[in-house]
């Protein structure tokens, strides 16, 4: 009797259950009335003012949505004017006159005009600025209010990159106002306003009704934070999200290129990805040593085996896409004999061991094994061990601790580290310093494309470090979204041209 | 007896103060710099200064912590570096994520090992029992982030019933939420109850084979009578240690099912936390897990007690 009354009682549970998860599972569906975009993403800003944090997920954010500076990057990396209509620069190279919009307002309704400009460029360039690319405003010597519409930037010498830094980031335009908050509720003049940030979960944003310039198409957007490749695979394949515009699980892109409801979108960055060397350290001294190495490793085996195939081999520290790119590929070919042979002349001929740090980004960690696999075979004994990003910035990077890592270096145009006393590969060549110094002073186009392809090949005859590859940036979206960059020349999600085509 | 509940307090207290103690200690000796983790690989030596300065990482040691602590005595667990908001606001925003979970993994993990351990008790050695204790064993063998990845391709991807994670948030939409979590759920019971079943049913035979069951049974007592009286609530006792436990595990030891779904729990929030070296965040909650543990653990020995009356009476 009991026993019945038992199953009974279970049976009713599970009657319940049942009803309870029908209840539950009834009403979804996926809300989209084809103006609203959700974007997933898989580092959550730490906090939203671009101007003070080298987070690339901030940019993902606020960049052109929120945000904008006197020039923007634009979808294939080229400077356009954005705040700026136009600007000139005198017959010295000395002063640039930028000449404003008409009509811009920030979000909270202050309308912006040449002081904001003044106010942010100075404020980034304070004593005590905290703005992570503070080097871009180096040259600068003064910011002069002309008229509300006119600004005059003036410098300490000609430069031929003011235009182009001046569309980072992290040279956006803020309001006195504002600037204060900005890091919790940014307030910019970009086509979108920020509504909401559920923590850890997701950031709304929706359409700015007093937007200076051509009304964006959607009518809100919100960004998820995902940062688990399976989640981030289960979201897009489900519906759940409609764009992943820097998806995290390559392993998983020959489903979504067969599945005609999917784009997938294959694009450059701006990463070169490499192995660094610490040139100061024992048998990494000797150049022979590090030419050895180039040669032991097999670049194209690592971009299928560690990147499942994405990425372009690069000879030197530049991105293949820009015109000033100088393919150096063919200067360390896969070789292990050579490199023996090198490794012997330097007086290695027994090989040694050393340390490989690896910070946690999937290119390092995968490819950490198969570097440590290739040098082995010349006789070089590497102790791979795995560091949180805290951890390799304060090691690796301050304090130089390092013999071997990977890291992929997302800025763009920043050849220019390597001559940097003290960076962290310790690389020091009187002859590259005073190739960037007049690079520095170039405004000539064409001369400053002799100066760069002479500054590659000048690191690649050094290895300095083993070039690997760029990164690629993979897209996946919903077929019927128009308008997402493809390339990364910034990292930016600018949604302003992005729409939804009918079925 | 009020002696006794003022020696418990005070040893509430030292265990308290002993793990923010170590709390600290263990996080002002790992290597890393919120200001370099928030600035990157540009930042200039002036920069990072200016950062640390605005952050008050300038001050010594010991005035960092006596300030945190004071702090937290008054309510004030302090601003999250990163973030730029105060902790307490992110703990109370993930904790409507966090425990919603927590107890409702509980509640279904009892529900279903309860019954399933007392029915399997009732037919030891049949072949039922055999076939439940060896689904439970796969249970808990089975990783419950295994179960998770099977249960979105079911319900997410192939019926397109449930979403395949993030958390709309209760404001929002209270049914987008209990659907948000309903997965999460069932992926971290399915383990737990399989553990509470087997311990349900070890308990309860060890019972069933004392004296005072076969003396209940010969005083005339029904089957079914001296089972829930005398078998089921005598077996509680172990089965209630391991709840206070999976609590403890559920409300922050979940970071793996949080990143599977995307839900902006509190495990996420500590792991975030560690990573980009927001050790304010950390600090105040692993503090606040400490406390609560503390005070879950207090909750069960009230429970015993509740149980079995002659724990009322030794107290």
């Amino acid at each position: 009797m009991h026993a019945k009354s038992l199953k009974s009682r279970l049976l009713g549970f599970a009657g319940g259950a049942a009803l309870a998860v029908a209840a539950l599972t009834g009403a979804h569906t996926s809300a989209d009335a084809k103006s609203s975009l959700s974007l997933g993403m898989a580092l959550e800003p730490p906090h939203l003012d671009a101007t003070a944090g080298a987070a690339a997920a901030i940019d993902g954010v606020v960049y052109q949505n929120i945000f904008q500076g006197l020039t923007r990057i634009g979808p294939d990396g080229s400077v356009l004017p954005s705040l700026a209509k136009s600007w000139d620069v005198s017959d010295d190279g000395l002063t640039y006159r930028f000449h404003l919009q008409n009509g811009v307002v920030f979000h909270d309704g202050t309308p912006f005009s040449a002081d904001d400009v003044k106010f942010s460029l100075d404020r980034a360039r304070a004593d005590d600025s905290v703005n992570a690319q503070k080097p871009l405003f180096d040259g600068i010597s003064e910011v002069v209010v002309v008229d509300p519409q006119t600004v005059d930037i003036k410098l300490t010498s000609p430069s031929g990159n003011l235009a182009y830094n001046l569309a980072w980031g992290d040279a956006v335009i803020v309001s006195p106002k504002t600037a204060e908050t900005n890091k919790t509720k940014p307030v910019g003049t970009g086509p979108f306003k920020f509504d909401r940030w559920m923590k850890g979960q997701e950031i709304r944003i929706s359409r700015f009704d007093g937007y200076w310039g051509e009304q964006p198409q959607l009518d809100t957007a919100s960004f998820r934070f995902i940062s688990d490749p399976n989640a981030a695979f289960a979201a897009m394949i489900s519906g759940d999200l409609d764009a992943f515009p820097v998806y995290s699980a390559p392993e998983t892109i020959v489903q979504f290129e067969a599945d005609p409801r999917f784009e997938v979108a294959i694009g450059t960055t701006e990463g070169e990805t490499i192995l660094a060397m610490n040139n100061t350290r024992g048998p990494l001294k000797n150049k022979l040593v590090r030419q050895a190495i180039s040669h032991a490793i097999n670049k194209q085996a690592l971009i299928d085996g560690a990147m499942f195939g994405l990425g372009t081999p690069i000879g030197t520290h530049f991105a293949p896409h820009h015109p000033a790119y100088n393919d150096l590929t063919g200067l360390y070919p896969y070789d292990p004999a050579k490199a023996k042979e090198l490794l012997a002349q330097a007086g290695y001929a027994e090989g040694f061991s050393a340390t490989l740090k690896l910070p946690p980004p999937t290119y390092a960690r995968r490819g950490g094994e198969l570097i440590a696999s290739d040098l082995k075979k010349v006789g070089i004994d590497l102790k791979i061990v795995p560091v949180e990003w805290a951890q390799w910035l304060s090691e690796v990077f301050k304090e130089t601790n390092y013999d071997f890592t990977i890291v992929s270096h997302v800025e763009p145009m920043d050849i220019g580290i390597y001559a940097r006393d003290k960076y962290y590969f310790n690389y020091s060549s009187d002859q590259f310093k005073t190739l960037i110094d007049e690079l520095n002073v170039t405004v000539d186009e064409d001369k400053r494309t002799e100066l760069l392809k002479q500054a590659q090949q000048s690191i690649s005859e050094d290895a300095v470090n083993v070039y690997l590859f760029q990164l690629a940036k993979t897209g996946v979206w919903n077929a019927n979204v128009k308008g997402l960059w493809h390339n990364a020349p910034t990292p930016a999600n600018d949604l302003s041209q992005v729409y939804w085509t009918d079925n | 007896m009020l002696w006794f509940a003022f020696l418990r307090l005070i040893g509430l207290l030292t265990t308290l103060l002993a793990a923010s103690l170590v709390i600290f200690v263990v996080l002002e000796v790992l290597p890393g710099d919120p200001a370099e983790v928030m600035l990157g690989l540009n930042a200039q030596p002036d920069t990072l200064a200016a950062l640390r300065a605005e952050l008050g990482l300038n001050a010594p040691v010991t005035t960092r912590y006596v300030s945190w602590i004071l702090g937290m005595f008054q309510g004030d667990f302090g601003i999250s570096y990163t973030y730029s908001v105060p902790v307490s606001e992110l703990i109370s925003e993930r904790i409507q994520v966090s425990l919603p979970l927590a107890a409702g993994s509980l509640i279904l993990s009892t529900l279903i090992a309860i019954p399933v351990g007392v029915y399997s008790a009732r037919h030891h050695g049949k072949i039922i029992d055999t076939g439940i204790m060896s689904v439970a064993q796969i249970g808990i063998a089975v990783p419950n982030f295994w179960i998770a990845i099977l249960l979105v391709y079911v319900f997410a991807i192939v019926l397109r019933i449930l979403p395949s994670g993030g958390f709309p948030g209760w404001d929002v939409s209270v049914l987008g939420s209990l659907q948000a979590l309903l997965l999460p759920v069932v992926a971290l019971a399915l383990p737990q109850a399989s553990i509470l079943a087997r311990v349900m049913r070890s308990a309860l035979l060890d019972v069933l084979h004392e004296d005072y069951i076969r003396t209940a049974r010969a005083k005339g007592l029904s089957n079914k009578a001296t089972l829930w009286r005398h078998g089921v609530r005598n077996a509680l006792i172990p089965v209630l240690t391991i709840l206070g436990l999976q609590f403890s595990f559920l409300i922050a030891g979940t970071v793996i099912i949080e990143n599977l779904f995307y839900l902006p729990g509190l495990g996420r929030l500590i792991f975030q936390g560690i990573t980009q070296r927001d050790l304010i965040v950390v600090r105040s909650s692993v503090m606040l897990l400490v406390a609560l543990t503390i005070f879950v653990t207090f909750l069960v020995d009230i429970a015993y007690a509740a149980i079995d009356p002659r724990l009322r009476r030794r107290a």
